[in-house]
């Protein structure tokens, strides 16, 4: 199989930061905090380059869809090695109610106009947790799938795919165009390094709007209220010697 | 030491709104405050000034995803480099190079597995 990958990364809030919700609980706050690449999203390109690498696959195109900030992470995975880029602009209250459906919908209509033959995305976003798009994007293209992925490797024209279920480890075949969404295990992303920083500003990234694929995005969810996790209770503290009575009594 | 007034034109110099250029701004104001003092180095002259500044840059860089925070480490990292600034000797300036460039291995290192631990407890339930 040599074909072309279509890897997709997310701009999320980094890992690191401490989320604070907005007063008015409508959202989390966004502005001046440290954003980066989703870590599953670095697990995928990760193993896009990989493939690329050991000459399984031609071409590994980053995707994203968001506001112009977006370019910046789709720049950090053309310097982790992936060939080109494309941005899919969408702005302002469009961008808030972006979710799995408008994104697989999105990348759907881009296998379709790239020709890929394989997909690959982190198994879930660490913003919103949704685990969907990436079979929801195979339900569109109506694709195999292979989800939760620790171990991906080619042989002849299909893909045995490692997964991790709650049960163990499940090992299955899928036909070639799959859909494959990463999970931790899956291999050790690179650093993007400053000077693979300066060469990745070569390197094209194409722009375009969601119109252009003849793609929806409207949203068929609202957002009510977001609320921060309940305060921790404070523990019952037990003492030690009422427990003991307690269990001579019984006897 | 520089005074406001020259501080301020060599920071109009090179203004420039990439993040990366920034770190050239930091690192051209160390050295020209060096041959302000009068240590008859010129920039030309001394071989390593490319090796340093290619070092400071990257190590900054780095140190945005440090664990305990950049601010930190950008202090730390501006010390020890100004701790060093006199230092002429050939074998020492090598030595201290190598030095940086094996911190950014452990830096990287480091950075990951603490991305990987935080991720291994948030998303992968330890089997029961």
């Amino acid at each position: 199989m040599s074909g072309r990958v279509l890897v997709g990364v997310k701009r999320v809030i980094d890992y690191a930061v401490k989320i604070r919700v907005k007063p008015d609980n409508s959202s989390v706050v966004t502005d001046g905090v440290k954003h980066s690449m989703n870590p599953f999203c670095e697990i995928a390109v990760e193993e896009a380059v990989k493939m690329k690498e050991k000459k399984l696959i031609k071409e590994v195109v980053a995707v994203s869809c968001g506001p112009q900030q977006a370019q910046e992470t789709i720049r950090t995975a053309l310097a982790m090695g992936a060939d080109r880029g494309i941005h899919v602009e969408v702005t302002g209250k469009d961008y808030e109610t972006l979710g799995p459906l408008q994104i697989s919908k999105i990348m759907a209509a881009l296998a379709k106009k790239e020709e890929a033959q394989l997909i690959i995305l982190g198994k879930q976003a660490i913003d919103d947790d949704c685990n969907q798009t990436g079979q929801m994007t195979a339900a569109l293209l109506d694709w195999p799938q292979g989800t939760f992925a620790s171990e991906v490797s080619l042989e002849g024209d299909k893909i045995k795919v490692v997964r991790e279920v709650d049960g163990g480890l499940e090992t299955i075949k899928i036909n070639v165009p799959a859909v494959i969404t990463a999970d931790l295990r899956l291999n050790t992303p690179r650093y993007a390094t400053l000077p693979n920083i300066m060469k990745a500003k070569k390197k094209k990234i194409a722009n375009m709007k969601p119109a252009d694929l003849g793609v929806d995005i409207t949203s068929r969810l609202e957002v009510l209220r977001v609320d921060e996790p309940p305060q921790r209770q404070a523990g019952v503290k037990e003492h030690k010697h009422g427990a003991r009575n307690l269990a001579e009594g019984t006897l | 030491m520089l005074n406001d007034a020259e501080t301020k034109k060599l920071y109009s110099v090179q203004l420039c709104s990439v993040r990366g250029r920034r770190s050239t701004l930091i690192v051209h104001t160390l050295c020209c405050r060096r041959s302000v003092k009068g240590h008859l180095v010129s920039d030309m002259a001394n071989p390593f000034r490319g090796q340093v500044i290619k070092l400071y840059r990257t190590l900054l860089y780095l140190g945005r995803d440090y664990p305990q925070g950049s601010a930190y480490f950008k202090e730390r990292l501006k010390f020890a480099f100004m701790k060093n600034k006199d230092v002429t000797d050939p074998d020492k300036i090598q030595k201290l190079v190598a030095r940086g460039n094996s911190l950014i291995k452990e830096l990287e290192a480091m950075c990951f597995l603490r991305k990987y631990e935080v991720m291994k407890k948030k998303y992968c339930q330890t089997k029961k």
